[in-house]
């Protein structure tokens, strides 16, 4: 090497630097993509091979095979337990929106003693770990006869869902403009009025986004469904999907167990795709003046 | 439409009070501007008749009928907001609709309303448009428009002008007076914008501090103030405070003496005060005239010289008075940053002030207001 090339011009350096950085960028960029997605896409693979095939090792899609899907599919208390999952997602997606909105009102724009308090405790609601409190619910279920019913798991996961739709709707809430709930007093409109005529079609983002968390948050939850639930037709599909044996105690069945997994998230990415339209800011731009 | 009638109304705050002891009475049909510096409790006044706020003590009448515990919609009232406050997510259609709707309304009319309203306010072709898509001005308009369709008995307006641009502010500020002569209905308008007020008004209500400072048409505030705080809040650029000790007190002219500028008649009746009182002149600006000073005058130094192009605003140092003096000169003055310069002071043109800052009563202005109720 000679001194010269040691010495390069100024500019060459910088070229060199700004490509090294790009390329270190884009390589990180790929790095998180395949810590990310590989596992999802090697379900998928998976879920495509015959019981043959499974312990070959392919990184590509090498032949289509539907058989496990028609598997799953054909068992009825899977497609129970999908319609299961459904109701209890959607049913608890509704009642944590509902009570959350009507409790976001309170919170964030009624003046009274104690507001901040009955916030902390709501977020301390939710600190405390499933485990902790699994037992004590267990008793709550039984005792309200909602043992072995996809409504003990509605009733158990508004517990945990609401804490944090109410504190995201009551932040929400706090940022509409004063006068606008105002402007409903003056005409005539009752507190409920306000909350669903004048504050909900604003609030439908942040509602949107909490909704979706919430409904992913149930669908995918599998310490109660699997504490509270006893028979096969009552269950939801990731407890359904974890007791998806084999013919034998010493088999068990990949490619099955991938399928229903891809079946079941395609429900959560189709949701997303529909609503991420509705996820737009801004929408109390013209309000006032911005 | 209807009277309304204030009857010693306070306001507090758990240990603030905001207001005391408002005695007000307002006509069917007239206009009236609540003005004073932000933090007078202005707008407190206007809520508090609105009903977004509750009437610590004293009583509220509108139309004859006691309404302190009634709310906003039962009371008739219909409001503008500072910052428009429209429903985003609503046209401008049911942006108006939306309180007629929830009274009930038929939905023709609704429909005949709405169309009405749009007419006078000339909406009609923004009717579909959300008011995002509209400028201040317009959403200005959809403002009041809302607040008119339910035909309330009074209308409150809430500094409606003060988010929108100079230019703006004046066009809107004709079509609001316009709008007071179309419909003959009581309105009650809050502003910090002496301009605004004075224009409006049938009757200006001056705040300060939680009370009433004065009430009165444009021509007795500006006339015949009560205080100097009166004196100093209407009128731009402000009225000249000058202090200076009664030398001779009558019943017709006074004398005062004004350290550097010598004696000073004033036409006012200083009758109840003794020689040697200390008082506060008043020179309008527009009533200061200057005339340079000779070498051997004792003349006040130019500080600044403001030209606004139809007239330039000259500022003076004076030694007995803690803010400069401004005059108002022709476009074209000769005078200059530096120069020396007596005043020439009118009697007839001043006002006198007590060391408990009242007015006394302006003998002059008597005269010509006889003069005016005679013409």
């Amino acid at each position: 090497m000679t001194i010269q090339s040691l010495h390069m011009q100024p500019s060459t350096r910088k070229l060199i630097k700004h490509l090294l950085l790009r390329t270190a960028f884009w390589l990180l960029i790929l790095a998180i993509m395949l810590f990310s997605v590989f596992p999802f896409y090697y379900a998928i693979l998976t879920s495509f091979k015959s019981s043959a095939q499974l312990f070959s090792i392919d990184y590509l899609i090498t032949s289509l095979n539907f058989s496990n899907y028609q598997t799953v599919l054909s068992q009825t208390s899977f497609v129970k337990s999908l319609w299961n999952s459904l109701l209890v997602s959607t049913l608890t997606v509704a009642i944590s929106l509902l009570f959350g909105l009507t409790a976001a009102y309170a919170l964030g724009r009624v003046e009274f003693r104690g507001r901040g308090t009955v916030l902390l405790i709501v977020l301390a609601v939710s600190m405390f770990p499933q485990v902790a409190v699994l037992s004590g619910l267990f008793e709550v279920i039984r005792a309200l006869n909602l043992y072995n019913n996809p409504l003990g798991l509605v009733f158990s996961y508004t517990i945990f869902t609401l804490p944090f739709t109410v504190w995201v709707l009551t932040t929400f809430m706090r940022q509409l403009p004063k006068e606008l709930e105002e402007a409903a007093i003056v005409d005539g409109a009752s507190p409920v009025v306000t909350l669903f005529k004048v504050f909900m079609p604003l609030l439908w983002p942040a509602m949107v986004t909490t909704g979706l968390l919430a409904f992913i948050a149930a669908w995918n939850e599998f310490l109660f469904a699997l504490t509270f639930t006893l028979t096969d037709d009552q269950r939801t599909v990731p407890v359904a999907i974890a007791l998806i044996s084999g013919g034998s105690a010493y088999e068990l069945p990949w490619g099955i167990i991938m399928a229903a997994s891809v079946i079941v998230t395609v429900p959560l990415v189709v949701l997303v795709l529909i609503f991420q339209r509705r996820i737009v800011s801004g929408l109390t731009a013209g309000a006032v003046k911005g | 439409m209807a009277s309304v009638t204030l009857t010693k109304i306070n306001k507090a705050y758990g240990p603030v009070h905001i207001l005391r002891d408002i005695d007000l009475t307002i006509e069917n049909g007239e206009f009236v501007v609540f003005v004073g510096p932000s933090g007078c409790g202005k707008s407190t006044l206007l809520r508090l008749i609105a009903g977004l706020e509750e009437i610590s003590a004293g009583d509220l009448h509108i139309g004859g009928d006691l309404v302190n515990h009634l709310s906003p919609k039962e009371r008739g009232v219909g409001m503008v907001f500072q910052s428009y406050a429209l429903y985003p997510h609503m046209t401008v259609y049911e942006n108006i609709a939306f309180g007629l709707k929830l009274a009930k309304e038929k939905q023709q009319t609704v429909h005949e309303r709405v169309s009405k309203t749009a007419e006078v306010l000339q909406l009609e072709a923004l009717l579909e448009r959300k008011p995002k898509e509209m400028s201040g001005g317009q959403r200005q308009r959809v403002a009041i428009g809302r607040a008119m369709a339910r035909e309330p008995r009074i209308m409150l307006f809430d500094e409606p002008l003060s988010n929108l641009d100079a230019s703006l502010r004046v066009q809107m500020r004709t079509e609001i007076a316009k709008l007071h002569q179309r419909l003959q209905s009581t309105m009650i308008y809050v502003t910090h914008d002496q301009v605004e007020a004075m224009t409006l008004a049938d009757k200006i209500v001056v705040l300060n501090a939680g009370r009433v400072e004065q009430v009165g048409s444009p021509y007795e505030l500006y006339e015949n103030p009560a205080s100097i705080f009166v004196a100093g809040f209407i009128g731009s650029p402000k009225m000249n405070f000058i202090q200076g000790t009664l030398v001779v007190p009558g019943s017709n002219q006074s004398q005062v003496s004004i350290a550097g500028a010598g004696d000073v008649i004033s036409a006012v009746n200083s009758s109840r005060l003794q020689k040697g009182a200390k008082v506060t002149l008043g020179v309008r600006p527009e009533h200061l005239a200057l005339r340079p000073a000779t070498a051997q005058d004792d003349g006040l130094e130019v500080i600044n010289v403001e030209y606004l192009g139809n007239e330039s605003f000259v500022y003076l140092q004076h030694p007995c008075a803690e803010e400069l003096l401004v005059a108002r000169a022709p476009a074209y003055t000769s005078i200059r940053v530096g120069d020396l310069v007596l005043l020439d002071i009118s009697p007839e043109l001043t006002y006198l002030f007590d060391d408990e800052c009242l007015a006394m009563p302006r003998t002059s202005l008597q005269e010509r207001s006889r003069e005016v109720g005679n013409g």
